[in-house]
């Protein structure tokens, strides 16, 4: 009965610990928006994308649709080029729509901030692989108060 | 020319020492596997080196998720920042404090009885014993042994940041009142699977193999007296404690260094 008795135990040991992985899998880690969901592909060319890094969110209201995939430098105009994956789930975004670099409080981490256009006849919707053309770069603290001391300097 | 032999008798006996310990280790895990005659022996093992390591585990994860929440807390709520004290308390566990603390009691409390084992072993002859009925020692008690720690501790670190966490949380939320939505939904959005959780059972998985095969090659290879054994033991704590931490700053420039 003694090797019953451990391998009971060694069996609850077992189960503690893959309720453990469990809780950390579901509970701690958040695994929803990993690459395992169908993303497409869109990019937007901006100024300045600030503190902007790759793993960062996409919102729509505030609402996480993608993430940041990769940030390079175009090469033809020496501008930042960001690529962003959002889920399949919402992929009825008209042309029109803009995106700006936005920072979630006062010394949070910076995020795309995606607003919808409107829908018009003979918008096409965004695909895998377009532009978006209207973007706002990221506020950068040093030229906020660079124009404020310029602009208080004409009077 | 004494010190040119010193300093080449030190060199030999510092590269047998390691050759001794990767044939001892070659012949336990490359051994043929006999699965039906070990795996009651590895159940065995497990329960000797896991089951009974539960409750230092559970209780010294316990304390320090909350011990972090309590020191966290103070100093975040000086930045109006508690509300990252979820993903603080989890990465910290995740990957630093759990493998490593469970890898430096798990050398304490497993690592040491199984060198003491061995080592009494071999002094009352048991081993040679084995091999005088054609029992190969090397299989029938190292190996088991071996996988029990490989294959227990890994767990029990996982273990340890899951209470670590629940402490953080009975510490942080319901004493000192951080809001329980943000505890956990930070901490979900920071946390990431691959990145803190993996990497953390990576690091445990070479803690274990490097506490175990330390620890049963000093039984192993220990003098078979009662000082040897003695002597054998410190080592072990001493040696896996030492490698412990070491790898884990090198594991660490690996996985987080560089970006």
């Amino acid at each position: 009965m003694k090797s019953r008795k451990s391998e009971l135990l060694v069996g609850i040991f077992v189960v503690l610990t893959i309720a453990a992985g469990l809780m950390l899998a579901l509970k701690v880690a958040n695994d929803s928006m990993s690459s395992s969901t169908d993303t497409y592909t869109l990019y937007a060319k901006f100024d300045n994308i600030g503190g902007l890094k790759v793993r960062s969110a996409v919102k729509v209201g505030g609402v996480t649709v993608g993430r940041v995939d990769n940030i390079t430098l175009s090469k033809n105009d020496f501008t930042p080029v960001v690529e962003m994956s959002i889920s399949t789930e919402f992929s009825e975004f008209p042309e029109t729509s803009s995106v700006s670099i936005l920072t979630s409080g006062l010394l949070g981490e910076q995020y795309v901030g995606f607003q919808p256009g409107f829908v018009i006849d003979g918008i096409e919707n965004l695909a895998q692989g377009d532009y978006i053309e209207d973007t706002k770069s990221a506020l950068v603290l040093e030229d906020l108060i660079g124009q404020f001391l310029f602009s208080s300097n004409d009077d | 020319m004494n010190w040119l032999i010193t300093i080449g008798a030190a060199t030999i006996e510092r590269f047998s020492l390691f050759g001794r310990a990767t044939l001892m280790l070659i012949g336990a895990i490359l051994a043929k596997p006999q699965p039906v005659k070990m795996f009651p022996l590895l159940i065995k093992q497990i329960h000797v080196v896991g089951v009974q390591s539960l409750l230092i585990i559970v209780v010294s994860g316990l304390f320090i998720g909350m011990v972090m929440a309590l020191q966290g807390y103070t100093i975040l709520v000086g930045y109006g920042a508690e509300g990252s004290l979820g993903p603080m308390v989890a990465l910290s566990l995740l990957r630093e404090l759990g493998p490593v603390v469970t890898a430096l009691l798990f050398a304490g409390r497993a690592g040491s009885a199984l060198t003491a084992e061995i080592g009494l072993m071999k002094a009352t002859e048991q081993l040679s014993s084995l091999e005088m009925m054609a029992v190969d020692p090397l299989r029938r008690v190292i190996s088991p042994r071996l996988w029990a720690g490989i294959i227990s501790m890994p767990m029990l670190a996982l273990l340890f940041s899951a209470i670590g966490i629940l402490g953080g949380h009975m510490v942080g939320v319901d004493w000192l009142g951080v809001d329980a939505g943000s505890y956990w939904s930070i901490m979900q959005s920071t946390v990431d699977w691959d990145k803190d959780v993996i990497n953390g059972v990576i690091k445990s998985v070479v803690f274990a193999f490097v506490i175990t095969w330390i620890a049963t090659f000093k039984g192993y290879d220990s003098i078979p007296t009662s000082e040897g054994i003695s002597k054998a033991t410190t080592e072990t704590v001493v040696y896996s404690s030492l490698t412990v931490l070491a790898l884990d700053f090198i594991l660490t420039a690996l996985m987080f260094g560089i970006e």
